[in-house]
């Protein structure tokens, strides 16, 4: 399922509006991840405190979105572009790549949130996909 | 049995009174229809369903959102045995409907999604929880009949 041109455009436009929020959105996306989804607190357990709204969880949050923003300027080559962060979550990490998917599913009901009249059916398809692709790219290297 | 705590129910409860079930029913469906394109094959004789705007202006999938939502209004009925409230709903997804049950949780995904947007930073983490909580019971229900 990848990216038309038309998808990729839609993507970039996008995130470009999302920019002035993007730290509010992976803050606010990987509480939710917490809170929605306990049992991604698993990979947290070295954090005092891992409860959604906290100080660590929201700033890895917008370390992620970060690494999300990245990947979009990447997007004609996400396998190739995230060759390294992919080790990192394959032989470092070792996150079940089924939690990818809970992730991006809390980013976009933060963008729905936050952008409502911008994330139409049409946007969210194309940053579902991007997402998914994403995903595909982080799991590359995960056997 | 589900247990729920009283600040859950609430929270359900306020959802559904304040919803517009022609909104966000529609939205919803048409929502899941073009962010996931195999969900159409349910719907071959529900007219046009060429692309994202013929979709989103097709009266017969508005309609059925709306029917779609108000099938949700009987688990709100019965927080407590929604189990057993959807047992003969089941029965038909499986045996008349031929649906894929995965697709309900596409079809929740899309519903949190449009209420999200609807409610804004009032679609806080705790209803968040809540309210998902609230749609993979009813997913469940609505699967577990499958043979």
């Amino acid at each position: 399922m990848s990216l038309s041109s038309k998808q990729k455009a839609t993507v970039k436009d996008f995130f470009s509006k999302m920019s002035t929020r993007s730290d509010d959105i992976g803050a606010e996306a990987l509480s939710r991840l917490v809170a929605v989804y306990p049992q991604t607190k698993s990979y947290f357990s070295h954090w005092k405190d891992a409860s959604p709204g906290s100080a660590p969880v929201r700033k890895h949050g917008i370390t992620i979105m970060g690494g999300v923003y990245d990947a979009v300027g990447k997007i004609d080559d996400l396998k190739g572009g995230l060759l390294s962060l992919s080790e990192l979550h394959a032989f470092m990490l070792r996150i079940d790549p089924v939690n990818f998917k809970l992730l991006a599913h809390c980013m976009l009901v933060c963008m729905s949130m936050i952008f409502p009249e911008e994330f139409t059916p049409q946007v969210h398809v194309a940053v579902d996909k991007f997402l998914a692709q994403l995903a595909l790219a982080l799991a590359e290297k995960y056997r | 049995m589900v247990e729920w705590t009283d600040s859950e129910r609430a929270v359900i409860t306020s959802i559904f009174s304040n919803l517009d079930y022609e909104e966000i029913g529609r939205k919803s469906l048409c929502r899941c229809l073009i962010v996931y394109p195999w969900t159409q094959r349910y719907f071959g004789g529900f007219g046009n369903l060429y692309n994202a705007e013929t979709i989103l202006c097709n009266p017969l999938i508005a309609a059925h959102g709306t029917k779609i939502l108000h099938g949700l209004d009987r688990a709100l009925k019965n927080m407590d045995d929604i189990k057993n409230t959807y047992a003969e709903l089941s029965l038909l997804h499986s045996d008349k409907l031929h649906v894929d049950p995965d697709n309900f949780r596409l079809l929740a995904d899309c519903l949190t999604v449009v209420i999200a947007a609807k409610m804004g930073p009032a679609f806080t983490v705790e209803t968040q929880v809540a309210w998902q909580k609230f749609l993979s019971v009813v997913v469940s229900a609505l699967g577990r009949q499958y043979h």
